[in-house]
């Protein structure tokens, strides 16, 4: 049997602030259609440690690696410039504000990507929009700007957006953090609906239930260190360590 | 004491349309390179490396520390002297476009910082260069951010082009003091120029108001 390339694998990830170390020495692998959520307290190094998979944070030391390709290489001006866009092209990010283009139309927003850094046609790439929205349910709202959306409909378009580059990979940042609570439900069952397609995805969230209900792992990060992981189920249920527990007790009995 | 008689305009009238249209190609040509050079040099001033930004800036010092007329003065007179021979048309164009750039560039350097970092980071997410993501996400919406302030540089643009007449330039201004120097009647034709520059105001004026209701659609 072949044993399998991890689709994401970080190696002993180390970050600074400054004085500050955000993250200590971090390693995780995550498996081609795995899901991985990524809980803990604010301050924890779990957002950094998701933007550090696509380098918009770069590492002070380790290594992250996509599919078989090492994302932070030691490249230097253009050389990693090159390296860099092209790695991004096959991560999707999804942020916790949306980053919508606010000049740009949600098909603009959307097919812009493909059309400039994948030479698609126009006529392809619009095609491809407009089966993207069908599917997180905005097909209505193609021509409409970022301004006029909801919350809700704008991380939706975001994750359209994100997923028109036919990323291998999907980051998603507090993805809905930002949003009323009665809108949180639309985004997560769009996100439920890549998990059901097998898409790779690391999540970084502060919903237990949302995380539980999704995630094939749970890892529980706390002043930059992997404090614990393993399937929901047990982690929720029955947490090894002291510091999970007081954690989760805040969250789940909320 | 003459009475006021504007029936001494009319046959120079040609004069003065031909005069308004050449103030109306000043403006626009130099406006165009005032609004290019100005994010040029906002971005310049931002990205590039210190070797090039510094020249650029002291460039950009010289052009807002010194007055238009002497820039003028010294593009149109003062490169002949070292073998650059410039034609007034274009010696005024580059005169008025560079000092306009200039004012230009500080808005639109503000607009750019202005832009949120999110909008950058979403763009390099997707994989888009330092390049791209100004191109295609940064400069438009500095741009669109900062369009009121632009639009009135271009608007004092338009009226400072009558400085450009001193040059030979036959703009406007040049244009009815010719008719003054032939009829001596320089209240009429002052007047009558001024109406011209107040109604070319107008539709620049409304010009503008065109490119905000089409930023306002996307707000």
């Amino acid at each position: 049997m072949s044993t399998q390339l991890p689709m994401v694998e970080v190696r002993g990830a180390r970050k600074s602030f400054g004085a500050v170390e955000v993250l200590k020495g971090i390693d995780l692998s995550v498996d081609r259609g795995q899901i991985v959520a990524i809980i803990g307290p604010s301050g924890s190094g779990k957002s950094t440690l998701l933007r550090s998979i696509n380098h918009l944070e770069s590492l002070n030391s380790g290594e992250v690696w996509l599919d078989g390709v090492q994302v932070n290489q030691k490249l230097h001006g253009q050389a990693f410039e090159r390296h860099i866009n092209k790695v991004r092209q096959q991560m999707g990010m999804v942020f916790q504000h949306f980053n919508l283009f606010p000049h740009l139309t949600v098909l603009e927003n959307i097919s812009m990507g493909p059309i400039i850094l994948k030479g698609m046609t126009r006529s392809d790439a619009h095609a491809l929009a407009h089966s993207l929205l069908s599917k997180v349910g905005l097909a209505d709202k193609i021509d409409a700007y970022p301004s006029r959306l909801s919350g809700g409909q704008k991380q939706r378009v975001a994750i359209a957006r994100a997923l028109a580059m036919q990323p291998k990979v999907m980051l998603f940042d507090e993805a809905t953090s930002a949003l009323d609570p009665e809108l949180v439900d639309e985004v997560n069952a769009v996100m439920k609906q890549l998990a059901a397609e097998h898409m790779t995805m690391l999540i970084v969230t502060h919903e237990m239930r949302f995380a539980g209900e999704v995630a094939d792992r749970v890892l529980f990060m706390d002043g930059g260190v992997v404090v614990e992981e393993g399937p929901p189920g047990d982690m929720f249920r029955a947490p090894q360590k002291e510091r999970t527990r007081t954690f989760l007790k805040k969250y789940l009995s909320a | 004491m003459q009475g006021l008689d504007f029936t001494v305009v009319a046959p120079y009238w040609d004069l003065l349309l031909i005069g308004a249209w050449w103030t109306a190609v000043l403006t626009v040509s130099a406006g165009a390179l005032s609004f290019v050079g100005g994010i040029l040099f906002a971005v310049i001033v931002l990205y590039a490396p210190v070797i090039v930004a510094y020249p650029v800036r002291a460039l950009m010092w010289v052009f807002m520390g010194t007055p238009l007329l002497l820039q003028l003065f010294l593009i149109y007179f003062g490169l002949v002297q070292i073998g650059i021979d410039i034609p007034a048309l274009a010696a005024g164009i580059v005169g008025l476009g560079l000092h306009f750039a200039v004012y230009n560039a500080d808005i639109i350097r503000a607009g750019i910082v202005a832009v949120d970092v999110g909008q950058t980071e979403g763009a390099r997410s997707i994989g888009f260069g330092k390049w791209q993501t100004l191109r295609h996400v940064v400069i438009p919406q500095a741009i669109r951010n900062t369009a009121p302030p632009i639009g009135g540089n271009l608007i004092a643009l338009l009226k400072e082009s009558s400085i450009v007449s001193v040059i030979g330039i036959a703009e406007l201004v040049h244009s009815a003091q010719l008719a003054i120097s032939e009829t001596f009647r320089p209240f009429e034709f002052y007047i009558t120029a001024a109406a011209l520059y107040y109604i070319l105001n107008l539709v620049l004026e409304a010009a503008l108001r065109l490119f905000e209701r089409h930023v306002e659609a996307s707000r």
